[in-house]
C-alpha cells in the first residue's frame, strides 16, 4: 500500500470497499512528507507560541500568505537562553511531518535563530540587563571594595572544573594564609541556574567569609548562559561580602559580571585580584620594619639632643655657680684680708710675741733680759729687752 | 565553623598604628621603646604566617536541616 506516491490510485469512489482507515491515510502522509521534505530551513513570525509544562514549546510561524504548526522538543529548546517573543522573526531549521493524531502538518523545529543580529540570547541579555538597571543593581556605587588582606574565601563554582584548579594554584602560589571554602554546584545544564543562586545563598551563612568568588572557566555561550540568567546576577547582586565574577575567557562578559564587585577575566585572575602577593607584603613588612627603626632613631636623637642640652645647661649652672663662688671667696678673702693683722704690719707696726707665742701687749710683760720674737710685715726679728 | 583564623590584616594595622606613632615625635622614649619592642614582635609574627601557612581548601557541605559542615579538600 505504502511506497505508492499517488495517495488517490486505489481510490474507489462509491463505495465503501478499498477505503483507507484515518490512520493509514495520515500515516501514508507523513511518510511521504518526510522522504519528500526531508529538511527545511523557514523563515517566518512566531505566533500563538505556548510552553508545555513537559518543557515543549508549541507555536506557529507565519507571513502574509500561509502559516504552519511548529513543535520545538525539550531537549532542543533547553540549549535557548529562553522563548521567543510573539511576533519575532525567525529561521528554523526543521523536518516538517504529519502529526498523525490531528492529521496535522507540521514542522519539527531543530534550532532557532532570530533574524535580528544577535539573536534570541543578546534579546533576552538586553531584557535582564535592563531589568537590572531598573533595580540598580549596575550602579558603579554599588561597587565594594575587595578586602586588602581576606582570610576567608568562599568559591562558588564546580568541584571539578577547570576554575577550582586555576583558582587553588594561584591562591597557594601568591597567599596561601587563607581558608578556602568550596561551594560545589553544577554549572551548566538546566539545574545550573538553581544551583548557583542555591550556593550564592549559601555563601550568606558561612561565618567569617569576607569575599566570595563565582565563576566557572571557559565554554560555549550555551555552557556560560546560567551566568546570564537574571535569577543568578540577583543572587551575586545579594551576596553580603564583596564579590568577584570570573565567567569563562577574557572576552566573554556576562550579567553576573556587571552585577559582581568585580569582574575577573578568568578565575586565575579572580585569584589574583583576591589576594594580596607574599612578596608584595613581604616588602610592605620590611617597609615598615624599617619606618619603625627610623621612628625610634629620631627618639633617641631627641634624647641624646635633650640629654645634651641638659649636660650643657648643667655645666653653664655648674660654672656660674663656681663664678658666683670664686668671687665670692676673693670677696670673701678681702674680707679675710682686711681683718688679718699682717696688713696692719705693712702698715709699720709690729706684733711682739714671747718664746710660746704669746703676744705681749703692755710694758708689764717685758721683764728685764727677756727674749721675744718682733713680728714685722715681711718676717721675725728676734729681741732682747734691756729693762725700763 | 571556627571563626577566628591567625590574621595578617591585624599584625600589618597594629604595625601601621605603631609606625605612625614613632613617626609622630610625641611620645616618651620609654614608650617608644615599649611600641618598638611591640612592633617587632609583630614584625616577626606576620613574616612567620608569610612563611608558614599553608592554603586549606574545604568543601561546604548542607545536611537536610540546612546545618553547614565542611569536609577537607585534597588537590
Amino acid at each position: 500500500m505504502v511506497g505508492d506516491l499517488d495517495l488517490f490510485s486505489a481510490a474507489a469512489v462509491d463505495s465503501g470497499e478499498g477505503a483507507w482507515s484515518v490512520a493509514d491515510v495520515t500515516k501514508r502522509a507523513r511518510r511521504l512528507i518526510e522522504a519528500g521534505l526531508n529538511r527545511v530551513w523557514v523563515k517566518g513570525e512566531v505566533t500563538g507560541f505556548k510552553a508545555y509544562r513537559s518543557g515543549h514549546w508549541y507555536f506557529s510561524l507565519r507571513d502574509a500568505e500561509a502559516q504552519v504548526r511548529c513543535v520545538m522538543w525539550r531537549t532542543d529548546n533547553q540549549r535557548l537562553p529562553g522563548p521567543p517573543d510573539e511576533g519575532t522573526q525567525v529561521f528554523v531549521d526543521a523536518r516538517p511531518t504529519v502529526w498523525e493524531e490531528r492529521g496535522e502538518f507540521r514542522l519539527t523545529v531543530r534550532q532557532l535563530v532570530p533574524t535580528d543580529t544577535g539573536g534570541l540570547w543578546q534579546l533576552r541579555l538586553e531584557r535582564a540587563k535592563a531589568a537590572l538597571e531598573r533595580d540598580g543593581l549596575l550602579d558603579p556605587a554599588r561597587k565594594r571594595p575587595l578586602p586588602s588582606y581576606p582570610r576567608r574565601v568562599a568559591v562558588v563554582t564546580s568541584a571539578d572544573g577547570a576554575a577550582l584548579k586555576d583558582i587553588v594554584s594561584v591562591i597557594s602560589r601568591r597567599w596561601p594564609l587563607i581558608e578556602l571554602l568550596l561551594v560545589s554546584v553544577r554549572v551548566q545544564g538546566e539545574v545550573a541556574e538553581a544551583e548557583l543562586c542555591a550556593g550564592l545563598e549559601l555563601v550568606n551563612r558561612l561565618p567569617g567569609v569576607d569575599l566570595a568568588i563565582v565563576g566557572r572557566g571557559g565554554g560555549s555561550r550555551e555552557d556560560l548562559w546560567a551566568f546570564n540568567s537574571e535569577r543568578v546576577a540577583r543572587a551575586v547582586a545579594a551576596v553580603r561580602v564583596p564579590t568577584i565574577s570570573a565567567v569563562g575567557h577574557e572576552t566573554d562578559v556576562t550579567l553576573t559580571d556587571l552585577v559582581a564587585d568585580v569582574r575577573a577575566a578568568t578565575p586565575s585572575a579572580a585569584a589574583e585580584a583576591a589576594v594580596p602577593s607574599s612578596a608584595a607584603a613581604a616588602e610592605l613588612l620590611g617597609g615598615l620594619a624599617q619606618r619603625m627603626v627610623r621612628g625610634l632613631t629620631g627618639y633617641t636623637d631627641v634624647g641624646r639632643e635633650r640629654l645634651a642640652r641638659t649636660a650643657d645647661r648643667l655645666t653653664a649652672a655648674a660654672q656660674a655657680q663656681l663664678e658666683r663662688r670664686s668671687s665670692r671667696l676673693e670677696s670673701l678673702g678681702g674680707m679675710l684680708d682686711a681683718l688679718s693683722p699682717l696688713k696692719v704690719l705693712n702698715r709699720g707696726y709690729a706684733v711682739a710675741r714671747d718664746a710660746k707665742g704669746r703676744v705681749l701687749k703692755r710694758t708689764r710683760d717685758f721683764s728685764a733680759d727677756l727674749e721675744f720674737n718682733l713680728t714685722v710685715s715681711d718676717g721675725d726679728v728676734r729681741a732682747k729687752s734691756v729693762g725700763e | 565553623m571556627p571563626e577566628s583564623m591567625p590574621s595578617f590584616r591585624s599584625e600589618i594595622e597594629r604595625l601601621e598604628e605603631i609606625v605612625r606613632s614613632l613617626e609622630s615625635d610625641d611620645l616618651d622614649l620609654d614608650d617608644a621603646l615599649v611600641l618598638f619592642e611591640e612592633g617587632v614582635r609583630r614584625l616577626k609574627a606576620a613574616r612567620g604566617l608569610l612563611r608558614e601557612s599553608e592554603l586549606t581548601v574545604k568543601r561546604v557541605l548542607e545536611d537536610a536541616n540546612g546545618t553547614l559542615s565542611t569536609d577537607d579538600v585534597s588537590l
